[in-house]
């Protein structure tokens, strides 16, 4: 029983790793994503609207093999695993992570920049300081949506073989003949999970202070 | 010497015409009531003089710098960046939905321009925005954030906000439209005190007995144009124009 659950560790550690990586990356490309989207440019706009429609609309499990598999048939060379994992997960979760941050700075009531444009400020300075910081108290709930998803989605890591927690507990179902390590594995999500949901929580009652 | 100097401005919302050759000035120390039906244009030219709307043509000049000129050729054509941003601090604008910045509190909302815009050190920022507070009668609300306050406490704190750039004119964009009956004394008693300190002013407002009160000179648009301008007696009394005394008349004074 030790020997099992200091296997699943060490497949949970990888699984953080694909998720901490993973924010890391995609949550600041999927600004710049968003930013792209309401570009006036009509071809830079459409590009990346077409990238997003890609993005959500097919299974991140294919778009996972794709990124293994197709620098293998068109340059005949293949990624590392782990590196084609975090590439597929940072490009699917900035597509999802855009869309976020568009609808949340959209939000943003044009008096707001309208009163930073009279009071001089740079676009620069009214983007980091008047915008984002309400666009990101307004898009904490969808965001804590996204990133529990993340949690869970890390199980797919397994399809081109990163040995990743739910890899190890199926192995170890596979080796002992029981469902039981898969039912531990379900654990171990959902502990995680509560953290990112109480995380979340704490930075909305933090950012609580006004309205 | 006119702080504003319009020409024959023009502005068009796709076919809509808003502004249809305006021109007025406005001198130092006057204070200038801008009135007239909703959809006159009346907002839209502060606007435009605050460089948040772009015109069409004519000229627009501030503090004796061309903000925007059509030339002999016929194109209009706007300043260059930085003379854009020089002029625009001359310029403070108050709006009708206060707009003040709700993450930051009442202190930070009139401290970020003069830290971020004007590079003045934040001691000095912080007192300077103490002695507004204190003239606006809030001193005891600098850490308080605007959800916390009333309208008209929201509205003083972006007046203060406007002046802690040291504007050389003042604009109102219907400064109490958005408060109730109560709380629109209370923003019209700052103003008057900015007039009796001098302060160069431009109000679009429909508070007319207000405006009789402390305007030097009314402008009446109507339709895009200056129909009726003059002293508030002439224009808020005795109205020569027939469209003048029609929407003045709806409100019995």
């Amino acid at each position: 029983m030790t020997k099992l659950l200091l296997l699943m560790l060490e497949g949970t550690f990888t699984s953080l790793r694909i998720f901490f990586l993973t924010l890391l990356f995609s949550l600041p490309l999927g600004l710049l994503v968003a930013k792209g989207r309401m570009s006036r440019h009509r071809i830079i706009s459409s590009l990346v609207n077409g990238y997003i429609m890609i993005m959500r609309g097919t299974p991140l499990i294919l778009q996972l093999i794709f990124v293994y598999f197709a620098p293998y048939y068109i340059l005949g060379a293949s990624t590392d695993r782990f590196t084609a994992v975090i590439i597929a997960y940072v490009i699917n979760y900035a597509a999802y992570f855009a869309e976020i941050y568009r609808g949340g700075i959209q939000s943003i009531p044009q008096g707001q920049l309208e009163a930073s444009s009279v009071l001089g400020f740079t676009k620069i300075h009214t983007f980091s300081h008047v915008v984002m910081p309400q666009v990101v108290k307004r898009i904490i709930p969808a965001m804590g949506n996204e990133v529990i998803t993340l949690v869970k989605d890390t199980a797919l890591a397994q399809t081109i073989g990163v040995a990743e927690l739910f890899r190890v507990a199926q192995n170890a179902a596979a080796r002992e003949f029981s469902t039981m390590p898969i039912f531990i594995a379900g654990v171990f999500y959902f502990v995680m999970n509560a953290i990112v949901s109480k995380s979340f929580d704490l930075i909305e009652r933090k950012l609580n202070y006004y309205r | 010497m006119s702080i504003i100097t319009v020409k024959q401005v023009k502005k068009k919302f796709s076919t809509l015409e808003v502004l249809k050759e305006i021109s007025f000035s406005l001198e130092e120390g006057e204070v200038l009531s801008i009135i007239g039906p909703s959809g006159s244009g009346k907002s839209t030219l502060l606007r435009c003089i605050t460089n948040l709307e772009t015109i069409d043509s004519g000229t627009i000049v501030i503090g004796g710098d061309t903000l925007v000129e059509t030339n002999n050729q016929g194109t209009t054509i706007y300043a260059d960046k930085a003379t854009i941003s020089r002029i625009r601090l001359r310029v403070g604008l108050v709006f009708q939905n206060f707009n003040l910045f709700p993450h930051f509190s009442v202190l930070r909302n009139i401290t970020e321009a003069p830290r971020h815009v004007l590079n003045t050190p934040k001691k000095e920022a912080t007192e300077q925005a103490y002695t507004l507070l204190e003239k606006m009668g809030l001193a005891d609300k600098a850490s308080a954030y605007p959800y916390q306050l009333s309208g008209g406490q929201q509205q003083r704190v972006s007046i203060a906000r406007a002046l802690a750039l040291h504007p050389q004119v003042l604009c109102f964009d219907e400064p109490t439209s958005a408060l109730d009956p109560e709380l629109t004394g209370e923003i019209l008693e700052v103003i008057k005190e900015l007039a009796n300190e001098q302060m160069t002013m431009m109000v679009v407002t429909h508070e007319m007995a207000f405006a009789r009160d402390i305007s030097d000179r009314v402008i009446f648009m109507d339709d895009g144009l200056i129909v009726e301008a003059g002293s508030p007696d002439q224009v808020l009394v005795n109205p020569k124009n027939e469209r003048t005394k029609r929407f003045l008349s709806r409100f019995g004074s």
